[in-house]
Protein backbone atom coordinates (compact mmCIF):
# COMPACT_ATOMS: atom_id res chain seq x y z
CA UNK A 1 0.00 0.00 0.00
CA UNK A 2 2.59 2.53 1.05
CA UNK A 3 4.92 1.63 -1.78
CA UNK A 4 2.08 2.44 -4.16
CA UNK A 5 1.82 5.94 -2.70
CA UNK A 6 5.56 6.36 -2.86
CA UNK A 7 5.49 5.37 -6.51
CA UNK A 8 2.72 7.90 -7.14
CA UNK A 9 5.12 10.54 -5.93
CA UNK A 10 7.79 9.50 -8.40
CA UNK A 11 7.62 11.50 -11.66
CA UNK A 12 9.14 8.94 -14.09
CA UNK A 13 6.85 6.20 -12.81
CA UNK A 14 3.82 8.48 -13.06
CA UNK A 15 4.85 9.56 -16.55
CA UNK A 16 5.22 5.96 -17.71
CA UNK A 17 2.02 4.67 -16.12
CA UNK A 18 0.04 7.63 -17.50
CA UNK A 19 1.39 6.71 -20.93
CA UNK A 20 0.24 3.11 -20.55
CA UNK A 21 -3.21 4.15 -19.36
CA UNK A 22 -3.55 6.65 -22.18
CA UNK A 23 -2.66 4.08 -24.81
CA UNK A 24 -5.83 2.19 -23.86
CA UNK A 25 -8.08 4.91 -22.54
CA UNK A 26 -7.66 7.43 -25.35
CA UNK A 27 -8.97 5.18 -28.16
CA UNK A 28 -11.80 3.91 -25.96
CA UNK A 29 -12.73 7.50 -25.09
CA UNK A 30 -12.77 8.60 -28.69
CA UNK A 31 -14.86 5.61 -29.76
CA UNK A 32 -17.31 6.22 -26.90
CA UNK A 33 -17.57 9.93 -27.69
CA UNK A 34 -18.15 9.42 -31.40
CA UNK A 35 -20.45 6.45 -30.80
CA UNK A 36 -22.47 8.26 -28.16
CA UNK A 37 -22.86 11.34 -30.36
CA UNK A 38 -23.99 9.28 -33.34
CA UNK A 39 -26.38 7.29 -31.15
CA UNK A 40 -27.82 10.44 -29.64
CA UNK A 41 -28.15 12.41 -32.86
CA UNK A 42 -29.18 9.71 -35.29
CA UNK A 43 -30.82 6.85 -33.45
CA UNK A 44 -33.04 8.30 -30.77
CA UNK A 45 -36.58 9.54 -31.16
CA UNK A 46 -37.15 13.26 -30.62
CA UNK A 47 -38.60 14.48 -27.35
CA UNK A 48 -42.34 14.95 -27.70
CA UNK A 49 -42.26 18.41 -26.18
CA UNK A 50 -38.93 19.84 -27.28
CA UNK A 51 -38.58 18.08 -30.61
CA UNK A 52 -35.13 17.58 -32.01
CA UNK A 53 -33.46 20.36 -30.06
CA UNK A 54 -33.29 18.10 -27.02
CA UNK A 55 -30.45 16.21 -28.75
CA UNK A 56 -28.14 18.87 -27.33
CA UNK A 57 -28.63 17.13 -23.98
CA UNK A 58 -26.06 14.53 -25.02
CA UNK A 59 -23.25 17.06 -24.87
CA UNK A 60 -24.74 19.62 -22.50
CA UNK A 61 -25.45 17.46 -19.47
CA UNK A 62 -22.22 15.39 -19.57
CA UNK A 63 -20.11 18.56 -19.92
CA UNK A 64 -21.91 20.17 -16.98
CA UNK A 65 -21.62 17.07 -14.78
CA UNK A 66 -17.93 16.56 -15.46
CA UNK A 67 -17.12 20.28 -15.17
CA UNK A 68 -18.48 20.22 -11.63
CA UNK A 69 -16.76 16.93 -10.77
CA UNK A 70 -13.54 18.33 -12.22
CA UNK A 71 -13.57 21.17 -9.71
CA UNK A 72 -13.68 18.63 -6.90
CA UNK A 73 -10.80 16.69 -8.47
CA UNK A 74 -8.82 19.92 -8.64
CA UNK A 75 -9.66 20.97 -5.08
CA UNK A 76 -8.93 17.54 -3.59
CA UNK A 77 -5.62 17.40 -5.44
CA UNK A 78 -4.91 20.86 -4.06
CA UNK A 79 -5.68 19.66 -0.53
CA UNK A 80 -3.41 16.64 -0.96
CA UNK A 81 -0.57 18.82 -2.18
CA UNK A 82 -1.05 21.27 0.70
CA UNK A 83 -1.39 18.71 3.48
CA UNK A 84 1.01 15.93 2.46
CA UNK A 85 3.27 18.08 0.27
CA UNK A 86 3.04 15.59 -2.59
CA UNK A 87 4.27 17.50 -5.62
CA UNK A 88 2.44 15.26 -8.04
CA UNK A 89 -0.88 16.38 -6.57
CA UNK A 90 0.15 19.88 -7.56
CA UNK A 91 0.64 18.63 -11.12
CA UNK A 92 -2.85 17.08 -11.09
CA UNK A 93 -4.36 20.34 -9.88
CA UNK A 94 -2.60 22.41 -12.51
CA UNK A 95 -3.65 19.93 -15.22
CA UNK A 96 -7.31 19.83 -14.17
CA UNK A 97 -8.04 23.57 -14.27
CA UNK A 98 -8.03 24.25 -18.04
CA UNK A 99 -9.93 21.03 -18.80
CA UNK A 100 -12.65 21.89 -16.30
CA UNK A 101 -12.90 25.44 -17.60
CA UNK A 102 -13.28 24.18 -21.18
CA UNK A 103 -16.02 21.75 -20.14
CA UNK A 104 -17.85 24.49 -18.25
CA UNK A 105 -17.64 26.59 -21.39
CA UNK A 106 -19.10 23.74 -23.48
CA UNK A 107 -21.95 23.36 -20.99
CA UNK A 108 -22.69 27.10 -21.11
CA UNK A 109 -22.51 27.39 -24.87
CA UNK A 110 -24.68 24.36 -25.57
CA UNK A 111 -27.07 25.50 -22.85
CA UNK A 112 -27.44 28.89 -24.50
CA UNK A 113 -27.98 27.35 -27.92
CA UNK A 114 -30.51 24.93 -26.43
CA UNK A 115 -32.29 27.83 -24.76
CA UNK A 116 -33.13 29.53 -28.03
CA UNK A 117 -35.58 26.92 -29.39
CA UNK A 118 -36.78 25.89 -25.92
CA UNK A 119 -37.32 29.20 -24.16
CA UNK A 120 -37.09 31.61 -27.09
CA UNK A 121 -34.01 33.46 -25.83
CA UNK A 122 -30.30 32.73 -25.95
CA UNK A 123 -29.78 33.33 -22.28
CA UNK A 124 -32.06 32.67 -19.36
CA UNK A 125 -30.94 33.39 -15.82
CA UNK A 126 -31.85 29.86 -14.94
CA UNK A 127 -30.47 28.43 -11.72
CA UNK A 128 -28.33 25.77 -13.36
CA UNK A 129 -26.95 27.99 -16.11
CA UNK A 130 -26.13 30.72 -13.61
CA UNK A 131 -24.32 28.33 -11.29
CA UNK A 132 -22.40 26.92 -14.25
CA UNK A 133 -21.33 30.46 -15.14
CA UNK A 134 -20.12 31.01 -11.58
CA UNK A 135 -18.26 27.69 -11.77
CA UNK A 136 -16.53 28.92 -14.93
CA UNK A 137 -15.52 32.09 -13.06
CA UNK A 138 -14.11 29.97 -10.23
CA UNK A 139 -12.02 27.99 -12.73
CA UNK A 140 -10.83 31.17 -14.45
CA UNK A 141 -9.89 32.61 -11.05
CA UNK A 142 -7.67 29.61 -10.30
CA UNK A 143 -6.04 29.79 -13.74
CA UNK A 144 -5.48 33.55 -13.48
CA UNK A 145 -4.02 33.24 -9.99
CA UNK A 146 -1.59 30.55 -11.18
CA UNK A 147 -0.45 32.69 -14.09
CA UNK A 148 0.00 35.77 -11.89
CA UNK A 149 2.69 34.20 -9.72
CA UNK A 150 6.28 34.13 -11.00
CA UNK A 151 7.24 31.54 -8.41
CA UNK A 152 5.41 28.43 -9.63
CA UNK A 153 5.71 26.56 -6.34
CA UNK A 154 3.93 29.38 -4.52
CA UNK A 155 1.45 29.56 -7.40
CA UNK A 156 0.52 25.92 -6.86
CA UNK A 157 -0.03 26.42 -3.14
CA UNK A 158 -2.05 29.60 -3.63
CA UNK A 159 -4.25 27.87 -6.19
CA UNK A 160 -4.70 24.94 -3.80
CA UNK A 161 -5.98 27.30 -1.09
CA UNK A 162 -8.23 29.09 -3.54
CA UNK A 163 -9.71 25.90 -4.95
CA UNK A 164 -10.37 24.60 -1.44
CA UNK A 165 -12.17 27.82 -0.58
CA UNK A 166 -14.12 27.38 -3.81
CA UNK A 167 -14.98 23.80 -2.92
CA UNK A 168 -16.47 24.86 0.41
CA UNK A 169 -18.39 27.58 -1.40
CA UNK A 170 -19.75 25.60 -4.35
CA UNK A 171 -22.58 23.92 -2.42
CA UNK A 172 -23.48 27.26 -0.85
CA UNK A 173 -23.42 28.99 -4.24
CA UNK A 174 -25.50 26.22 -5.85
CA UNK A 175 -28.06 26.22 -3.06
CA UNK A 176 -28.40 29.98 -2.96
CA UNK A 177 -28.63 30.36 -6.73
CA UNK A 178 -31.22 27.60 -6.77
CA UNK A 179 -33.20 29.33 -4.08
CA UNK A 180 -32.79 32.73 -5.74
CA UNK A 181 -34.17 31.29 -8.95
CA UNK A 182 -37.18 29.74 -7.26
CA UNK A 183 -37.92 33.16 -5.79
CA UNK A 184 -37.79 34.99 -9.10
CA UNK A 185 -38.88 32.25 -11.47
CA UNK A 186 -40.71 33.86 -14.37
CA UNK A 187 -44.08 32.25 -15.00
CA UNK A 188 -43.62 32.04 -18.77
CA UNK A 189 -40.84 29.47 -18.58
CA UNK A 190 -41.88 25.90 -18.11
CA UNK A 191 -39.60 23.02 -17.37
CA UNK A 192 -39.69 19.51 -18.59
CA UNK A 193 -38.88 17.30 -15.66
CA UNK A 194 -35.70 15.38 -16.18
CA UNK A 195 -36.77 12.49 -14.00
CA UNK A 196 -39.26 11.36 -16.64
CA UNK A 197 -36.60 10.66 -19.25
CA UNK A 198 -37.27 7.65 -21.44
CA UNK A 199 -34.78 4.74 -21.26
CA UNK A 200 -34.13 4.97 -25.00
CA UNK A 201 -32.91 8.52 -24.36
CA UNK A 202 -31.23 7.69 -21.07
CA UNK A 203 -28.77 5.04 -22.28
CA UNK A 204 -26.97 7.22 -24.82
CA UNK A 205 -26.90 9.96 -22.19
CA UNK A 206 -25.25 7.63 -19.68
CA UNK A 207 -22.75 6.56 -22.34
CA UNK A 208 -21.92 10.20 -23.05
CA UNK A 209 -21.50 10.98 -19.35
CA UNK A 210 -19.08 8.07 -19.04
CA UNK A 211 -17.30 9.21 -22.20
CA UNK A 212 -16.89 12.74 -20.83
CA UNK A 213 -15.48 11.39 -17.58
CA UNK A 214 -13.01 9.35 -19.63
CA UNK A 215 -12.23 12.42 -21.72
CA UNK A 216 -11.52 14.42 -18.58
CA UNK A 217 -9.21 11.66 -17.36
CA UNK A 218 -7.39 11.53 -20.71
CA UNK A 219 -6.90 15.30 -20.87
CA UNK A 220 -5.79 15.30 -17.24
CA UNK A 221 -3.19 12.60 -17.86
CA UNK A 222 -1.94 14.22 -21.06
CA UNK A 223 -1.61 17.62 -19.40
CA UNK A 224 0.17 15.96 -16.51
CA UNK A 225 2.67 14.27 -18.81
CA UNK A 226 3.49 17.54 -20.56
CA UNK A 227 3.74 19.35 -17.22
CA UNK A 228 5.99 16.64 -15.76
CA UNK A 229 8.39 16.85 -18.70
CA UNK A 230 8.62 20.60 -18.34
CA UNK A 231 9.09 20.58 -14.57
CA UNK A 232 11.62 17.77 -14.56
CA UNK A 233 13.47 18.92 -17.67
CA UNK A 234 16.80 18.97 -15.82
CA UNK A 235 16.61 15.34 -14.73
CA UNK A 236 18.15 12.29 -16.34
CA UNK A 237 14.94 10.41 -17.15
CA UNK A 238 13.50 13.33 -19.10
CA UNK A 239 16.74 13.76 -21.02
CA UNK A 240 16.59 10.10 -21.95
CA UNK A 241 13.06 10.51 -23.29
CA UNK A 242 14.02 13.69 -25.11
CA UNK A 243 16.99 12.00 -26.79
CA UNK A 244 14.71 9.19 -27.95
CA UNK A 245 11.57 11.07 -28.97
CA UNK A 246 12.64 14.65 -29.59
CA UNK A 247 14.36 14.07 -32.92
CA UNK A 248 11.19 14.11 -35.00
CA UNK B 1 -31.85 5.51 -37.85
CA UNK B 2 -34.53 7.99 -36.91
CA UNK B 3 -34.25 10.38 -39.85
CA UNK B 4 -35.60 9.44 -43.30
CA UNK B 5 -33.22 11.46 -45.43
CA UNK B 6 -29.99 13.37 -45.15
CA UNK B 7 -31.98 16.56 -45.65
CA UNK B 8 -34.16 15.75 -42.64
CA UNK B 9 -31.08 15.02 -40.57
CA UNK B 10 -29.59 18.36 -41.49
CA UNK B 11 -32.64 20.49 -40.76
CA UNK B 12 -34.17 18.44 -37.90
CA UNK B 13 -37.52 20.17 -38.38
CA UNK B 14 -35.92 23.56 -37.98
CA UNK B 15 -33.87 22.63 -34.94
CA UNK B 16 -30.81 21.67 -36.97
CA UNK B 17 -29.42 25.20 -36.81
CA UNK B 18 -29.29 24.83 -33.02
CA UNK B 19 -28.21 21.21 -32.68
CA UNK B 20 -25.40 21.23 -35.22
CA UNK B 21 -23.54 24.34 -33.96
CA UNK B 22 -23.78 22.99 -30.42
CA UNK B 23 -22.15 19.74 -31.49
CA UNK B 24 -19.64 21.52 -33.71
CA UNK B 25 -18.42 23.78 -30.91
CA UNK B 26 -18.25 20.82 -28.54
CA UNK B 27 -16.14 18.84 -31.00
CA UNK B 28 -13.86 21.81 -31.67
CA UNK B 29 -13.29 22.40 -27.94
CA UNK B 30 -12.67 18.70 -27.28
CA UNK B 31 -10.20 18.53 -30.16
CA UNK B 32 -8.38 21.57 -28.82
CA UNK B 33 -8.32 20.00 -25.36
CA UNK B 34 -6.73 16.85 -26.75
CA UNK B 35 -4.27 18.51 -29.12
CA UNK B 36 -2.95 21.23 -26.79
CA UNK B 37 -1.13 18.85 -24.37
CA UNK B 38 0.20 16.75 -27.26
CA UNK B 39 1.72 19.81 -28.89
CA UNK B 40 3.07 21.07 -25.60
CA UNK B 41 4.69 17.72 -24.88
CA UNK B 42 6.36 17.45 -28.27
CA UNK B 43 7.51 21.07 -28.05
CA UNK B 44 9.15 20.45 -24.67
CA UNK B 45 10.79 17.29 -25.97
CA UNK B 46 12.04 19.00 -29.14
CA UNK B 47 13.46 21.87 -27.12
CA UNK B 48 15.20 19.49 -24.74
CA UNK B 49 16.59 17.38 -27.57
CA UNK B 50 18.00 20.51 -29.19
CA UNK B 51 19.56 21.59 -25.93
CA UNK B 52 21.07 18.15 -25.43
CA UNK B 53 22.51 18.14 -28.95
CA UNK B 54 24.05 21.56 -28.51
CA UNK B 55 25.50 20.60 -25.13
CA UNK B 56 26.91 17.45 -26.71
CA UNK B 57 28.53 19.20 -29.66
CA UNK B 58 29.86 21.94 -27.37
CA UNK B 59 31.50 19.38 -25.11
CA UNK B 60 32.82 17.48 -28.16
CA UNK B 61 34.43 20.52 -29.76
CA UNK B 62 35.67 21.64 -26.36
CA UNK B 63 37.34 18.27 -25.90
CA UNK B 64 38.96 18.47 -29.33
CA UNK B 65 40.15 22.07 -28.98
CA UNK B 66 41.65 22.14 -25.53
CA UNK B 67 42.73 18.74 -24.45
CA UNK C 1 8.93 42.36 28.84
CA UNK C 2 6.83 39.24 28.81
CA UNK C 3 5.06 38.09 25.67
CA UNK C 4 1.39 39.09 25.66
CA UNK C 5 -1.36 36.53 26.03
CA UNK C 6 -2.96 35.51 22.71
CA UNK C 7 -6.24 37.31 23.31
CA UNK C 8 -4.41 40.39 24.51
CA UNK C 9 -2.21 40.22 21.45
CA UNK C 10 -5.19 40.24 19.11
CA UNK C 11 -6.76 43.18 20.90
CA UNK C 12 -3.47 45.06 20.64
CA UNK C 13 -3.26 44.21 16.95
CA UNK C 14 -6.83 45.37 16.40
CA UNK C 15 -6.08 48.62 18.22
CA UNK C 16 -2.99 49.15 16.12
CA UNK C 17 -4.91 48.62 12.88
CA UNK C 18 -7.67 50.98 13.97
CA UNK C 19 -5.13 53.58 15.05
CA UNK C 20 -3.40 53.34 11.69
CA UNK C 21 -6.73 53.77 9.95
CA UNK C 22 -7.65 56.78 12.11
CA UNK C 23 -4.43 58.50 11.15
CA UNK C 24 -5.45 58.38 7.50
CA UNK C 25 -9.10 59.45 7.61
CA UNK C 26 -9.22 59.79 3.83
CA UNK C 27 -8.80 56.03 3.55
CA UNK C 28 -11.87 55.56 5.71
CA UNK C 29 -13.80 58.18 3.77
CA UNK C 30 -12.88 56.83 0.33
CA UNK C 31 -15.13 53.77 0.26
CA UNK C 32 -18.00 55.78 1.69
CA UNK C 33 -17.52 58.43 -0.97
CA UNK C 34 -17.35 55.71 -3.59
CA UNK C 35 -20.60 54.28 -2.23
CA UNK C 36 -22.24 57.71 -2.49
CA UNK C 37 -21.01 58.35 -6.00
CA UNK C 38 -22.18 55.01 -7.35
CA UNK C 39 -25.57 55.45 -5.70
CA UNK C 40 -25.81 58.79 -7.53
CA UNK C 41 -25.01 57.05 -10.81
CA UNK C 42 -28.09 54.83 -10.65
CA UNK C 43 -30.80 57.53 -10.81
CA UNK C 44 -28.79 59.14 -13.60
CA UNK C 45 -28.67 55.88 -15.51
CA UNK C 46 -32.12 54.50 -14.69
CA UNK C 47 -34.08 57.75 -14.64
CA UNK C 48 -35.44 59.55 -11.56
CA UNK C 49 -38.88 57.88 -11.42
CA UNK C 50 -39.33 57.21 -7.68
CA UNK C 51 -41.21 53.91 -7.95
CA UNK C 52 -38.70 52.45 -10.38
CA UNK C 53 -35.81 53.48 -8.12
CA UNK C 54 -37.57 51.99 -5.13
CA UNK C 55 -37.94 48.64 -6.84
CA UNK C 56 -34.24 48.59 -7.72
CA UNK C 57 -33.07 50.02 -4.40
CA UNK C 58 -32.37 46.77 -2.47
CA UNK C 59 -30.20 45.39 -5.27
CA UNK C 60 -28.52 48.72 -5.97
CA UNK C 61 -27.62 49.35 -2.33
CA UNK C 62 -26.29 45.83 -1.90
CA UNK C 63 -24.25 45.77 -5.11
CA UNK C 64 -22.75 49.13 -4.30
CA UNK C 65 -21.84 48.05 -0.79
CA UNK C 66 -20.28 44.91 -2.23
CA UNK C 67 -18.19 46.85 -4.72
CA UNK C 68 -16.90 49.36 -2.21
CA UNK C 69 -15.98 46.47 0.07
CA UNK C 70 -14.19 44.78 -2.82
CA UNK C 71 -12.18 47.89 -3.62
CA UNK C 72 -10.91 48.28 -0.07
CA UNK C 73 -10.14 44.62 0.61
CA UNK C 74 -7.08 44.76 -1.64
CA UNK C 75 -5.36 47.08 0.86
CA UNK C 76 -5.94 45.07 4.06
CA UNK C 77 -2.50 43.50 4.17
CA UNK C 78 -0.72 45.59 1.54
CA UNK C 79 1.15 48.17 3.64
CA UNK C 80 2.14 45.65 6.30
CA UNK C 81 3.43 43.33 3.60
CA UNK C 82 5.47 46.11 2.02
CA UNK C 83 7.15 47.23 5.25
CA UNK C 84 7.80 43.68 6.46
CA UNK C 85 5.69 43.72 9.61
CA UNK C 86 3.61 40.85 8.20
CA UNK C 87 6.71 38.71 8.24
CA UNK C 88 7.17 39.51 11.92
CA UNK C 89 3.57 38.54 12.53
CA UNK C 90 4.12 35.11 10.98
CA UNK C 91 7.12 34.55 13.22
CA UNK C 92 5.15 35.56 16.32
CA UNK C 93 4.16 32.72 18.69
CA UNK C 94 0.49 33.66 18.50
CA UNK C 95 -1.57 31.68 15.96
CA UNK C 96 -1.69 33.48 12.66
CA UNK C 97 -5.38 32.91 12.02
CA UNK C 98 -6.32 34.87 15.13
CA UNK C 99 -4.09 37.72 14.06
CA UNK C 100 -5.70 37.56 10.62
CA UNK C 101 -9.09 37.79 12.30
CA UNK C 102 -7.92 40.96 14.05
CA UNK C 103 -6.92 42.49 10.71
CA UNK C 104 -10.27 41.60 9.19
CA UNK C 105 -12.18 42.96 12.19
CA UNK C 106 -10.36 46.25 11.83
CA UNK C 107 -11.19 46.30 8.12
CA UNK C 108 -14.84 45.64 8.80
CA UNK C 109 -15.03 48.27 11.56
CA UNK C 110 -13.63 50.91 9.23
CA UNK C 111 -15.64 49.98 6.12
CA UNK C 112 -18.63 47.64 6.52
CA UNK C 113 -19.82 49.00 9.85
CA UNK C 114 -19.71 52.64 8.77
CA UNK C 115 -21.28 51.76 5.45
CA UNK C 116 -24.15 49.92 7.13
CA UNK C 117 -24.74 52.78 9.55
CA UNK C 118 -24.76 55.33 6.72
CA UNK C 119 -26.86 53.25 4.33
CA UNK C 120 -30.31 54.51 5.52
CA UNK C 121 -29.45 57.97 4.19
CA UNK C 122 -28.81 56.59 0.72
CA UNK C 123 -31.75 54.22 0.98
CA UNK C 124 -34.04 57.19 1.52
CA UNK C 125 -32.45 58.95 -1.44
CA UNK C 126 -33.37 55.92 -3.54
CA UNK C 127 -36.88 56.02 -2.17
CA UNK C 128 -36.65 52.73 -0.26
CA UNK C 129 -39.67 52.40 2.07
CA UNK C 130 -38.87 53.33 5.67
CA UNK C 131 -40.05 49.96 6.96
CA UNK C 132 -37.12 48.23 5.25
CA UNK C 133 -34.42 50.46 6.75
CA UNK C 134 -33.73 48.37 9.84
CA UNK C 135 -33.51 45.19 7.77
CA UNK C 136 -31.15 46.95 5.38
CA UNK C 137 -28.83 48.00 8.19
CA UNK C 138 -28.86 44.58 9.86
CA UNK C 139 -28.35 42.71 6.58
CA UNK C 140 -25.45 45.00 5.68
CA UNK C 141 -23.92 44.59 9.14
CA UNK C 142 -23.97 40.81 8.82
CA UNK C 143 -23.24 40.66 5.10
CA UNK C 144 -20.32 43.08 4.93
CA UNK C 145 -18.62 41.10 7.69
CA UNK C 146 -18.81 38.01 5.49
CA UNK C 147 -17.57 40.07 2.54
CA UNK C 148 -14.62 41.36 4.57
CA UNK C 149 -13.67 37.82 5.57
CA UNK C 150 -13.91 36.50 2.00
CA UNK C 151 -12.12 39.56 0.66
CA UNK C 152 -9.35 38.89 3.16
CA UNK C 153 -8.74 35.51 1.50
CA UNK C 154 -8.28 37.17 -1.87
CA UNK C 155 -6.13 39.89 -0.34
CA UNK C 156 -3.90 37.35 1.41
CA UNK C 157 -3.41 35.34 -1.77
CA UNK C 158 -2.58 38.34 -3.96
CA UNK C 159 -0.70 40.56 -1.52
CA UNK C 160 2.68 39.53 -2.91
CA UNK C 161 1.71 40.22 -6.51
CA UNK C 162 2.41 43.52 -8.20
CA UNK C 163 -0.80 43.55 -10.19
CA UNK C 164 -3.24 42.18 -7.64
CA UNK C 165 -6.01 44.76 -8.01
CA UNK C 166 -7.92 43.30 -10.93
CA UNK C 167 -7.11 39.72 -10.04
CA UNK C 168 -8.66 39.95 -6.58
CA UNK C 169 -12.06 40.78 -8.06
CA UNK C 170 -11.91 37.71 -10.30
CA UNK C 171 -10.99 35.55 -7.32
CA UNK C 172 -13.56 36.65 -4.79
CA UNK C 173 -16.56 38.02 -6.68
CA UNK C 174 -17.91 34.49 -7.31
CA UNK C 175 -17.67 33.88 -3.57
CA UNK C 176 -19.61 37.10 -2.85
CA UNK C 177 -22.64 35.99 -4.83
CA UNK C 178 -24.52 34.03 -2.12
CA UNK C 179 -24.17 36.97 0.25
CA UNK C 180 -25.56 39.32 -2.39
CA UNK C 181 -28.48 36.98 -3.07
CA UNK C 182 -29.57 36.70 0.55
CA UNK C 183 -28.70 40.28 1.49
CA UNK C 184 -30.80 41.86 -1.22
CA UNK C 185 -33.52 39.24 -0.72
CA UNK C 186 -33.78 40.22 2.94
CA UNK C 187 -34.30 43.87 2.04
CA UNK C 188 -36.70 42.93 -0.73
CA UNK C 189 -38.72 40.85 1.72
CA UNK C 190 -38.87 43.74 4.16
CA UNK C 191 -40.09 46.05 1.38
CA UNK C 192 -42.96 43.72 0.49
CA UNK C 193 -43.83 43.19 4.13
CA UNK C 194 -42.73 39.57 4.30
CA UNK C 195 -40.71 38.48 7.33
CA UNK C 196 -37.01 39.07 6.68
CA UNK C 197 -35.85 37.07 9.70
CA UNK C 198 -35.06 33.85 7.78
CA UNK C 199 -32.80 35.67 5.32
CA UNK C 200 -30.98 37.43 8.12
CA UNK C 201 -30.60 34.07 9.86
CA UNK C 202 -29.01 32.61 6.72
CA UNK C 203 -26.66 35.61 6.52
CA UNK C 204 -25.81 34.97 10.16
CA UNK C 205 -25.12 31.32 9.38
CA UNK C 206 -22.83 32.37 6.52
CA UNK C 207 -21.05 34.73 8.89
CA UNK C 208 -20.52 31.97 11.45
CA UNK C 209 -19.11 29.66 8.79
CA UNK C 210 -16.91 32.42 7.39
CA UNK C 211 -15.56 33.35 10.83
CA UNK C 212 -14.71 29.72 11.46
CA UNK C 213 -13.04 28.92 8.13
CA UNK C 214 -11.89 32.11 6.40
CA UNK C 215 -9.15 33.01 8.95
CA UNK C 216 -7.55 29.60 8.29
CA UNK C 217 -7.51 30.25 4.54
CA UNK C 218 -6.22 33.80 5.12
CA UNK C 219 -3.41 32.50 7.33
CA UNK C 220 -2.46 29.89 4.70
CA UNK C 221 -2.58 32.54 1.99
CA UNK C 222 -0.39 34.93 3.96
CA UNK C 223 2.21 32.21 4.57
CA UNK C 224 2.32 31.41 0.84
CA UNK C 225 2.58 35.07 -0.14
CA UNK C 226 5.39 35.71 2.32
CA UNK C 227 7.31 32.63 1.17
CA UNK C 228 7.00 33.52 -2.51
Amino acid sequence: MWTFFHKLGSPPWLYAIAGVVLRWLLPITLIALVGGMIWGVLFTAPDFRQGNSYRIIYVHVPAAVVALAGYYVMAIAGAVSLIWRIKMADVVMKAAAPVGAALAFIALFTGAVWGKPTWGTWWVWDARITSMLILLFLYLGVIALYEAFDNKEAAGKACAVLSLVGMVNIPIIYKSVDWWYSLHQPASIKFTGESTIDPSMLYPLLLMIAAFYALFTCCLLMNMRAELLQRESRTQWVKKIAAKEGKR
Amino acid sequence: MYFDSFQALLTMNGHGIYVWPAYLVTIVVITALLIAPMRRRSRVLRQLAGELKRAQSASDSGAKGER
Amino acid sequence: MSAPHTGQFCVLLLRRQLLLAMRRPIDIANPLLFFTMVIVLFPLGLGPAPDKLASFAPGVLWITALLSNLLTSDAVFRSDFDDGSLEQLILAPQPLFLSALAYISAHWLTTGLLLALLSPVFALMLNLPGSALITLVVSLLLGTAVLSLLGGIGAALTVGLKRGGMLISLLILPLYMPVLIFGSAAVQAAVTGAPSGPYLAILGAMLSLAIALAPLAIAAGLRISIDA
